[in-house]
């Protein structure tokens, strides 16, 4: 599963995202799934994929504060930000990537549901 | 991987029969008989600033040192090297255990804003982190300091709950002894009810301030298959951790000694029949300002370090020094006991802790010195340090606690000169063996101290007030004057003294002269009697001649009689006459 989806050749990827995962569980799977959807629509050609499974470097979850599974953490650009599930929920997922601004509290549902 | 004892336990059965993991900590294990449920998560809440985390690290802490368990902190507030310096104050090198692989700390952190929950997620990473940091020392304890802290992280509750649930589920799994920390909630023990999944073992711990003195408290709300002790136990936290207070534990068992020990002081004895009170027997010396007891006290210490016993004096108004000086003006010298190490001081100001403190430092002394004889002056003040019937129920744990360490304790009240005089500030009256009232005797514009015992449980002792006086060379006790005059005390017995004496001079001089009289007259009467006795001989004398004379006269008669006879029978002599005459004589 670990795999890395470089676009753009030798230029280091503008975008560097890390999917922590504990195993090939369904749940990881969807996240990844999800995951790469979004690079492909928002970011193609300017991302990098680095998929942590714990199970094989628990001692690589203190780095990151990791806590819940799946979490996705974009290290690049800067600041670093974190979304945790499995991203189904695509609206909220662009958000924790700073891929779409944050709707205004009262709009929030509406956002959501559109 | 439970032990296959754990599995037949159930609830309300005697204790021993739970596996327990012991603390380390002072007294928690003696309240929960044992310590925590081995391998089991114990939930221990309270407010901000009670003293939850530090009870997990010492937890942790003495595992690793004293038990030879490793432990595992997950901390969710504060990173490894703040809870380090945190503890360090308690002497605990943390930065050495996690060197030696005895300790691990992992600072679970997250920032919510930074963020963004899309999608369903679990908390698998925490117990990989956790897993990881456990099999990295073969930790045997665990401590979750404010696991709560994730509700404000996570949005989804539920997922949360159910995670936590499983969470503590796996530590049970994993035989793991763990300590998990939450806030006191407003109506249930913790804001988000943790104690519906931890329900092992709950420990509340709490802190109040009583009159401008913090009271840390700690209490076993439960503890699922064995019993524990059901009060609210004071807690101290001191220099080398955390001190629980067990006392109130203790049966009213303890042995009752026949032995004796002296007062110090042998008038007193005198009054106890000569032997002085009971070994490991309570005894409260009441009595207004300046009335003698530090000097009784100070008695009862010299004669037991005399006799090579070991002493605590605990004062809560002087300091070791001036006590040791002020003693020394009665010709008592303290300080080589204090330099021979028997006799050891410790004064506090009363108001410098609250009472429990006071309560646990007496108890480490103790503990340390290992004394035959406590004394605690001026217990009163102690007492206004805190609410009376604290400090009451204070005092009555205390007493307890040193009749199970067959300790004598001498205790002192001041009572205030406007109070009844047999009342003490708490009724500790009941609590005591013996009690000894001193009281200022007022009487000719001068006052004098009286003694007097009101009670002695199970001694034959004196009724008579004594008059108390302290003297360059110690504590003397005198009778008082009690004669037709009344009571008397001071230069006022002195006087009625004197007088007395004057009185009886006079009439041993009235009968020494009523002897001599009679010895004149006697001597006169024997004069008579000797010169009736000498008449009495001379006549007798002269009788005699006279008798005497006259039976010559007799005797000189017959002699001519016979000769005359004797002349006249040559011629005519009838021998019948004669014979006649002879029967005669013979007669005579």
């Amino acid at each position: 599963m670990k795999k890395s989806d470089r676009a753009g050749g030798v230029q280091p990827a503008k975008w560097l995202l890390k999917l922590y995962v504990a195993g090939q569980t369904p749940r990881s799977l969807q996240a990844f799934a999800n995951l790469k959807r979004i690079c492909e629509e928002h970011l193609a050609g300017e991302y990098e994929i680095e998929v942590v499974d714990l199970l094989k470097n628990p001692q690589l979850a203190e780095g990151d504060q990791i806590l819940a599974l799946p979490t996705v953490v974009r290290k690049l650009p800067e600041p670093v930000r974190k979304i945790i599930g499995d991203l189904s929920n695509i609206e909220r997922a662009l958000i924790g990537l700073d891929l779409r601004s944050r709707p205004p509290k009262a709009d929030h549902e509406r956002v959501k549901t559109g | 991987m439970r032990s296959p004892k754990s599995k037949t336990v159930k609830p309300g059965i005697l204790p021993g029969d739970l596996p327990k993991c012991p603390t380390g900590i002072h007294g928690l294990d003696e309240i929960t008989f044992g310590g925590l449920p081995r391998g089991r998560p114990t939930l221990v809440c309270g407010g901000p600033g009670c003293g939850k985390t530090l009870l997990g690290m010492e937890f942790l802490v003495r595992g690793a040192t004293e038990f030879d368990e490793p432990g595992v902190c997950l901390s969710f507030e504060e990173t490894a090297g703040e809870l380090a310096s945190n503890v360090a104050s308690l002497g605990f090198d943390v930065a050495g255990l996690i060197a030696r692989k005895k300790l691990a700390i992992d600072h679970v952190h997250s920032d919510r804003s930074l963020i963004e929950e899309a999608g369903e997620y679990d908390l698998e990473a925490l117990f990989i982190r956790l897993g990881h940091a456990v099999d990295s020392i073969g930790a045997k304890r665990v401590l979750l300091d404010s696991v709560e802290a994730l509700f404000a992280e996570l949005e989804n509750e539920a997922i949360l709950r159910s995670e936590l649930r499983r969470l503590f589920r796996w530590l049970k799994e994993k035989n793991l002894t763990s300590v998990i920390t939450g806030e006191r909630g407003q109506s249930t023990l913790t804001p988000h009810g943790m104690e519906e999944y931890i329900s092992d073992c709950v420990i509340l711990l709490d802190h109040r301030v009583t009159e401008t003195v913090l009271t840390r408290r700690l209490r076993v709300v439960k503890y699922r298959g064995s019993t524990h002790g059901t009060n609210e136990y004071p807690f101290l936290i001191e220099r080398d951790g955390i001190s629980v207070l067990p006392v109130t534990s203790i049966d009213l068992n303890y042995a009752a000694s026949d032995d004796r020990v002296s007062t110090g002081v042998a008038g007193l004895d005198a009054m106890f029949g000569g032997k002085g009170y009971y070994r490991a027997s309570g005894i409260l010396v009441t009595g207004t300002a300046g009335t003698g007891k530090t000097s009784l006290a100070a008695h009862f210490v010299d004669a037991a370090c005399a006799r090579g016993e070991r002493c605590a004096f605990f004062s809560f108004s002087e300091s070791a020094n001036q006590i040791i000086r002020n003693m020394r003006s009665i010709g008592i010298d303290l300080g080589r006991w204090v330099d021979k190490g028997l006799l050891h001081f410790q004064s506090s100001r009363p108001t410098t802790f609250g009472l429990e403190m006071h309560l646990i430092r007496i108890h480490k002394l103790i503990a340390e010195v290992d004394p035959s004889i406590v004394v605690m002056d001026a217990v009163t003040a102690l007492l206004h340090s805190g609410a009376a019937t604290e400090a009451n129920s204070l005092l009555l744990r205390l007493l307890g606690f040193l009749k199970e360490k067959q300790i004598t304790a001498l205790l002192t009240t001041l009572t205030r000169g406007t109070d009844a005089q047999e009342q003490t500030d708490v009724d500790i009256a009941s609590l005591v063996d013996t009690w000894l009232l001193l009281r200022d005797l007022e009487s000719g514009g001068e006052r004098n101290r009286g003694l007097y015992i009101l009670k002695a449980r199970g001694l034959a002792h004196s009724n008579q007030i004594r008059e108390f006086l302290l003297t360059d060379h110690g504590a003397e006790l005198r009778e008082v004057y009690l004669g037709d005059a009344g009571l008397f005390t001071g230069s006022g017995r002195v006087t009625q003294e004197a007088k007395d004496a004057s009185a009886a001079l006079l009439a041993r001089q009235e009968i020494e002269g009523r002897q001599r009289l009679l010895d004149r007259k006697r001597k006169a009467l024997d004069a008579q009697i000797a010169a009736l006795r000498v008449g009495l001989e001379t006549e007798e004398h002269e009788s005699r001649q006279l008798i005497a004379q006259e039976e010559l006269k007799a005797k000189k008669w017959e002699q001519g009689r016979s000769e005359m006879a004797r002349s006249r029978s040559a011629d005519a002599g009838s021998p019948k006459r004669n014979r006649r005459a002879k029967a005669r004589g013979g007669r005579k």
